[in-house]
C-alpha cells in the first residue's frame, strides 16, 4: 500500500420526496462501506451534513432519491445537476414518482383541503402560507421531467447489490448494467 | 336545468324514433355505425335509454355498442345540446381565424367550448378538417357543413341558435358549398351520358385474354359466353390506371386478384368506393360527388361487371353528410334508367346495388381496411395484413376498396378504352390527378391536370405569390420548399391523393406542423401501442416547443419517435404522424430554432405554472412561491414572477 | 420454392433453421423451437391481436407481428436484434407512462408480464414523460377489483371472456390516448355483470387490472413467478 493514494470520487446524495429508503440500502451494502470509503468521499449528504452540494468544488456523482413534489425539491435537484458529472436517480419515486406520485390524481387545491380545512378533527384549518415552507406542485413528477438523469437504479428501493454494482461499473468506467435479478422495479 | 341522467325523449317516444331505423337497417349489427348516426341525428344523443332499445334489437352486447358509439368523434354518449356546433380545425382554418370566430360564437352563446350550455340548447367544439378549406373557415352544425364563416355569419349563426330556429329554416345559402372547379380535364369536363360506359364495356370484344392472366372464375353473377368483362379488365390494366387515394396501387390487378379470388358457399365480391375524404385539405371527391356522382356510381358499376360483383358501398365521410340526399337521387334515378339493380342495360344476370353508409368523424376510416371494419359496424381499427380485402374483405368476402376519383377514371377507361387513358399523364402516371388547392392563393379550389405538372405551374395558376410552402398530400405527405416546386405530382416524383395547401411567407411552418401533430394525436384509433402513445408524446413535445420550452433534446426525442412510429406502427397513420414536424424541421429551421432554449435539456412541463395551484390556495406571491421552467441567460435558477403566463397551448398564430 | 417432402418446411430466426406447420404463426413456430419473442397481448390460446407490438420483428428486412404473421417456408427472420430489443424497450416505455404503474404497490408485482418484460430488456427507466391519467378502479364485484390504472389495452380480457367465456364482460372504447377498457352493464360495474373469478378472463391480464379480492400480496418477494426465472424462461417452459 505504498503508491500514492488515488484521488478519491466525490458522492453527493440527498432525498426528495422520498423515504430514506434507498439510502438505508446504500448502507445496506454492509462492509463493502470501507472498499467504498477508500475510492469515496461524501459530499452533501445525510452522511455528512453538508449542506450544499458542490460548494467545495464539484462532485463526480449525485445521487438523488425521491421524486419532486414541490418547489425546494426541483431547486435541490438542479443544484445536484449544475454541480455533478454524473447524477442518478435512484428508486421507484426518482423515476416515475412511486408512492408520493399516486395524489397526481386528485386535485391539488382538494388535497389541500381535506388536510387542512375539512378534514376530520379540523376546526377552522388554514392552509399554510408561510414563505419558509415549499410549495407543493400540482403533480408529483419523476426527476427525469426537469434534468437529464445519466443513470436509473430503479428498486424500491434497489438491492444493496444492484447499487454496488452500479457504483462500482462507474467508478471502473464501465456503462452500468443490471443484470436479471438486480434489475426490480419493487 | 336537467341534472344527473337527462334523456332527451321519454320513453315510448324513444321507441317511436328507433323503430324506423332499425327496421331500415334490419336490425343488424353490421350495420351498427349507420343505425348509431341515424339514432343520434333523431335523438340528439346516444342516451343509456337509446343504447338500451339498440341492445335488445340487435341482439349483441352492451359494451360492443359503447366501444363503437365511443370510437367515433361525432357520436356523443353524453348529453349534447339540440344544435351540435363543431369549427373545422384543419389549418387552413386557422389561418383564416376559426379560433376568433369560434371564441366569438362561445362568448355570444354564454358557453365554454367543449361544455354544452345548461339549457341543454347548444355545445360548440372543434373538429378536424371538413373539406371546406377552399370556402372556410368551416363548421358542422348537427352534422350538416357551413362555410365562407365571417364574424356576421356567426352573429347571426348564434342568434338562430338562441331563437332556436329549426335548421331547415336556417338561410339557405348558408349550407350551400361551391364545387369551385377551377381547371377541368377529362374527369370534371366529362359530359359523358349515364350508362355509356358501361355499355361501352358490355360491347367490347372478347377478349384474346392475354392481360387477364388467369380465367378460372370471372364470370359469377353474369351469363355465360360474355367477352365484357373480361375486356374491360384487359382495358383497366392496359390503362394502367393506379388509385387515386395516395398509394397508387394498380387497379387493374386489385380488380383481378378479387375477381379471381375464391369464393366459398353463398359468398360473393363487393365494390366498395372510398369517400372517406378525412386527408386535411382535400376535398376534390366531395367535388366529384357533388358535380359528377354518376360518374363515380358509374365506375363502381364498371368494376362490379369485370369482378362479377353485386354489391356495393359508397362510404361517405360524416362531414359530407349533407350529399347524401342527393346522392340517393342520383342513385335511385339510376335504378329508374335501368343502371342499377337487376338486368342492368337488360343483360340477364347483370345485378347490382350500391347502399351508401356515412361515416362518423374518424381519419383512420380512409385506410382500407379500417373503412370495412367501419362498414361491418365495428371500431374503425385497421385489420392485420394479410390475408388482404381483395380476398378477405367485407364480411371476409373478396372485396374491391378504389377511391372516388378512381372510379371517376375507371368508368372513362371503360369508355374511351386502356390506350386512350395511358395516352394522358406520365410513363409511370396514367390520366389526370384532382388537386385540392387551398390556403394562400387567390383562387382556391379543385384543379385537374395531367400527371406531371409541376408545383410552379399550379402555383401560378391558382394565383399563389409569395409561397414559402406547399403542403402536398395533407399532414401524412410532403412539405416542400421553394428550391422544390420545379418537382410534379406524378407516381414517380410527388403522389398525392389532392391536398395541396399553400402558405406564404407570412406564415409560421412550425405551427402548421403542430396543428398537424395534434390532428395525427386526435385521429389515432388506439388500437397500436406506438402509435397510441406517440403520436400524444409528440404533440406534446411541439406544445412544450409552442410554449418556449423546448430543447435540441426535445428535437432528437422527435426524430427518436419517427423511426419507432416508421417501425413498429400498424397503419399507414403512425407511419406518416411525423412527418410534418420532420419536413419543417429539414427545411424550415429557424422556424423552430428560435423556439429552442439555450439548454440542452429542459423540463417537460411549466415549473410556474406547476406552482400555481398552490400559490392560489395559499395565497403567496413571494419569490419561492415561484420557480422559473428554463433559466435565462447566464442567470441561477431562481424566481420569477410572472413566467408562467404563457398563452395557453391552444392558442398559436399560424 | 419447392419443399422437400418428409422435410417440414423451415424459415431461418436469427440464424437458427426453425421448422413450422401450415398455418403456425412465426412466434408459435419460434416457441415451440424453445426461441422467446416478447410479447404482450398474445397468448396462444386466444386468437392474435397485434396490438402491443412487442412481438414484431424483421421478416425479410421489413417490420411485421410475429404473432399474425404466418410463418413461410425461406424466410428470413431477425428478432433478437439491439435495433428491435431497442424498439420494445420504447414501446415498453411508453405503456408505463401512459398508464399508472407503481409496481412497489401492484399486487402482480413479481407476477406482471409488463414488469417481467421490461426487466427482461433492461428497462431502467420509463424514459418519457408521464401521462398520469386518472382512471378510477371499479370495486364493486364481490371477488374481483379493476384496477384500469395498469391497463395496457391489450384486450387479452376481452377475447378471453368473449371467445372463451361467452360472456362479453370486457369491450374497448374511446380511441386514441384515450382508449379504455369498460365492462358490460349499464352501470359500468363489474358488480353488474355476470363476471365471475372462475372466468379465463379472469386469470389472462398480464399486468394488474383483473385481480382477486382478499389475496394481494400472498406470495413473499423471492417467491414470485419472475423472482424464481426470468420472462423468456417462464413462457417458454408454461407455453404463454
Amino acid at each position: 500500500m505504498n503508491a500514492p493514494p488515488k484521488k478519491r470520487l466525490k458522492v453527493a446524495t440527498t432525498s426528495l420526496a422520498g423515504c430514506f429508503g434507498c439510502h438505508m440500502s446504500l448502507l445496506d451494502i454492509d462492509e463493502r462501506l470501507f472498499d467504498l470509503l477508500k475510492i469515496v468521499e461524501f459530499d452533501r449528504s445525510p452522511f455528512t451534513d453538508i449542506k450544499a452540494v458542490g460548494a467545495a468544488g464539484p462532485c463526480d456523482v449525485g445521487i438523488v432519491e425521491g421524486g419532486l413534489c414541490n418547489a425546494e425539491n426541483v431547486q435541490v435537484l438542479r443544484e445536484f445537476r449544475q454541480h455533478c458529472k454524473v447524477l442518478i436517480a435512484i428508486g421507484a419515486c426518482a423515476i416515475n414518482g412511486g408512492l408520493p406520485a399516486q395524489r397526481n390524481h386528485l386535485e391539488l387545491g382538494a388535497i389541500l383541503e381535506e388536510v387542512y380545512h375539512a378534514g376530520h378533527g379540523l376546526a377552522n384549518g388554514t392552509i399554510p402560507n408561510d414563505p419558509e415552507l415549499p410549495l407543493p406542485l400540482d403533480r408529483v413528477h419523476p426527476l427525469h421531467e426537469v434534468v437529464r438523469i445519466d443513470v436509473f437504479i430503479p428498486g424500491c428501493p434497489p438491492s444493496a447489490d444492484a447499487i454496488w454494482q452500479v457504483l462500482t461499473d462507474l467508478i471502473a468506467g464501465r456503462p452500468p448494467r443490471l443484470g436479471y435479478g438486480l434489475l426490480q422495479y419493487d | 336545468m336537467v341534472l344527473g341522467n337527462p334523456e332527451s325523449h321519454a320513453p315510448d317516444r324513444l321507441d317511436e324514433l328507433l323503430q324506423p331505423i332499425l327496421t331500415r337497417w334490419g336490425s343488424a349489427a353490421r350495420n351498427l355505425v349507420q343505425i348509431l348516426r341515424e339514432a343520434q341525428e333523431a335523438c340528439d344523443w346516444l342516451s343509456p335509454g337509446v343504447i338500451d332499445r339498440l341492445q335488445r334489437a340487435l341482439g349483441v352486447p352492451r359494451a360492443k355498442i359503447e366501444g363503437v358509439a365511443g370510437f367515433y368523434a361525432f357520436f356523443y354518449t353524453q348529453p349534447r345540446g339540440r344544435y351540435r356546433v363543431l369549427f373545422s380545425d384543419n389549418v387552413t382554418d386557422r389561418m383564416l381565424g376559426n379560433r376568433a370566430l369560434l371564441d366569438r360564437l362561445c362568448r355570444q352563446l354564454w358557453i365554454e367550448p367543449g361544455k354544452t350550455s345548461e339549457d341543454g340548447l347548444v355545445s360548440v367544439a372543434s373538429t378536424s378538417c371538413t373539406g371546406l378549406c377552399d370556402q372556410g373557415p368551416a363548421l358542422l352544425v348537427n352534422g350538416f357543413a357551413v362555410g365562407r364563416l365571417d364574424a356576421a355569419r356567426i352573429d347571426a349563426i348564434g342568434e338562430l341558435i338562441r331563437d332556436a330556429v329549426p335548421l331547415a329554416d336556417w338561410p339557405a345559402e348558408f349550407f350551400a358549398v361551391a364545387d369551385n372547379v377551377r381547371r377541368a380535364d377529362i374527369l370534371l369536363g366529362s359530359a359523358m351520358a349515364p350508362g355509356d360506359a358501361l355499355r361501352a364495356a358490355h360491347a367490347r370484344a372478347p377478349s384474346d385474354g392475354m392481360l387477364a392472366s388467369n380465367m378460372r372464375s370471372w364470370r359469377e353473377g353474369l351469363p355465360r359466353g360474355v367477352g365484357g368483362p373480361d375486356a374491360l379488365l384487359d382495358e383497366i390494366k392496359r390503362a394502367n390506371l393506379r388509385g387515386r387515394g395516395g398509394a397508387g396501387f394498380i387497379a387493374g390487378l386489385k380488380w383481378e386478384a378479387c375477381r379471381n379470388a375464391p369464393l366459398a358457399p353463398g359468398q360473393q365480391r363487393f365494390v366498395v368506393c372510398n369517400a372517406d375524404e378525412g386527408e386535411p385539405g382535400t376535398f376534390k371527391d366531395r367535388v366529384l360527388l357533388s358535380a359528377h356522382a354518376d360518374l363515380v356510381f358509374e365506375g363502381m358499376t364498371v368494376a362490379a361487371y369485370a369482378l362479377g360483383a353485386r354489391r356495393g358501398f359508397l362510404y361517405l365521410r360524416g362531414e359530407y353528410r349533407y350529399l347524401l340526399d342527393r346522392l340517393q337521387a342520383v342513385l335511385a334515378r339510376r335504378r329508374a334508367a335501368g343502371l342499377l339493380g337487376g338486368n342492368i342495360l337488360g343483360i340477364p344476370g347483370a345485378d347490382f346495388e350500391i347502399e351508401i353508409h356515412v361515416g362518423a368523424g374518424a381519419y383512420v376510416c380512409g385506410e382500407e381496411s379500417a373503412l370495412i371494419e367501419s362498414l361491418e359496424g365495428k371500431r374503425g381499427t385497421p385489420r392485420n395484413r394479410p390475408p388482404f380485402p381483395v380476398t378477405n374483405g367485407y364480411l371476409d368476402q373478396p372485396t374491391v376498396v378504389n377511391n372516388v376519383e378512381t372510379f371517376a377514371a375507371a368508368a372513362l377507361v371503360a369508355l374511351n378504352g386502356g390506350d386512350w387513358f395511358r395516352a394522358i399523364g406520365t410513363g409511370k402516371s396514367a390520366g389526370t390527378k384532382l388537386l385540392s388547392v387551398s390556403g394562400d392563393c387567390a383562387r382556391p379550389g379543385v384543379y385537374e391536370y395531367p400527371f406531371g405538372v409541376s408545383v410552379a405551374e399550379v402555383l401560378a395558376d391558382c394565383g399563389a405569390v409569395d409561397a414559402q410552402a406547399v403542403q402536398v398530400g395533407g399532414p401524412s405527405g410532403v412539405c416542400l420548399a421553394p428550391d422544390e416546386f420545379a418537382r410534379r405530382i406524378a407516381f414517380e416524383d410527388i403522389p398525392t391523393a389532392g391536398a395541396f395547401t399553400v402558405f406564404d411567407r407570412t406564415r409560421d411552418m412550425f405551427e402548421v406542423a403542430r396543428n398537424f401533430a395534434h390532428f395525427f394525436a386526435h385521429e389515432s384509433c388506439g388500437f397500436c401501442t406506438p402509435c397510441r402513445v406517440g403520436t400524444s408524446l409528440l404533440r406534446n413535445l411541439m406544445d412544450k416547443l409552442h410554449d418556449g420550452h423546448g430543447s435540441p433534446y426535445d428535437f432528437a426525442e422527435i426524430e427518436k419517435l419517427n423511426r419507432l412510429l416508421q417501425a413498429m406502427s400498424h397503419c399507414g397513420l403512425g407511419h406518416t404522424a411525423c412527418n410534418p414536424v420532420l419536413d419543417t424541421i429539414a427545411r424550415f429551421r429557424p422556424a423552430y430554432a428560435r423556439r429552442l432554449e439555450r439548454e440542452d435539456y429542459t423540463p417537460a412541463f411549466d415549473l410556474d405554472r406547476a406552482l400555481a395551484p398552490a400559490r392560489r390556495m395559499t395565497g403567496r406571491d413571494d419569490p419561492g412561491a415561484h420557480l422559473q421552467t428554463v433559466a435565462e441567460a447566464g442567470g441561477e435558477s431562481g424566481a420569477s414572477p410572472g413566467c408562467g403566463a404563457r398563452e395557453d397551448s391552444e392558442g398559436g398564430r399560424v | 420454392m419447392s419443399i422437400n417432402p418428409g422435410f417440414a418446411p423451415s424459415f431461418s430466426l436469427d440464424g437458427r433453421q426453425v421448422p413450422f406447420t401450415a398455418g403456425q404463426t412465426i412466434i408459435q413456430a419460434a416457441a415451440a423451437a424453445g426461441i422467446y419473442i416478447p410479447h404482450l397481448c398474445y397468448r396462444p390460446e386466444l386468437k392474435p391481436h397485434g396490438s402491443c407490438k412487442l412481438c414484431t420483428v424483421k421478416v425479410n428486412g421489413r417490420q411485421a407481428s410475429s404473432c399474425t404473421l404466418q410463418a413461410q417456408a425461406g424466410m428470413v427472420v431477425e428478432s433478437d436484434t439491439d435495433e428491435l430489443n431497442d424498439e420494445r424497450r420504447a414501446l415498453l416505455q411508453m405503456l408505463f407512462v401512459e398508464g399508472n404503474h407503481f409496481c412497489p404497490s401492484c399486487e402482480k408485482s413479481g407476477d406482471c408480464k409488463l414488469q417481467a418484460t421490461a426487466c427482461e430488456l433492461g428497462m431502467t427507466s420509463p424514459h418519457y414523460d408521464h401521462f398520469f391519467p386518472s382512471r378510477p378502479v371499479d370495486a364493486s364485484h364481490p371477488d374481483v377489483l379493476l384496477d384500469f390504472n395498469r391497463c395496457i389495452l391489450c384486450s387479452l380480457c376481452v377475447r378471453a371472456s368473449r371467445d372463451i367465456d361467452g360472456k362479453s364482460v370486457f369491450a374497448l372504447s374511446g380511441r386514441g390516448i384515450g382508449s379504455r377498457l369498460i365492462v358490460n352493464a349499464r352501470s359500468g360495474r363489474l358488480g353488474d355483470t355476470d363476471f365471475s373469478a372462475a372466468d379465463k378472463a379472469a386469470s389472462v391480464c398480464p399486468v394488474g387490472v383483473i385481480l382477486p379480492k382478499r389475496r394481494g400480496f400472498a406470495v413473499p418477494i423471492g417467491e414470485r413467478t419472475y423472482d424464481a426465472a426470468p420472462i423468456s424462461v417462464v413462457a417458454l417452459r408454461e407455453g404463454e
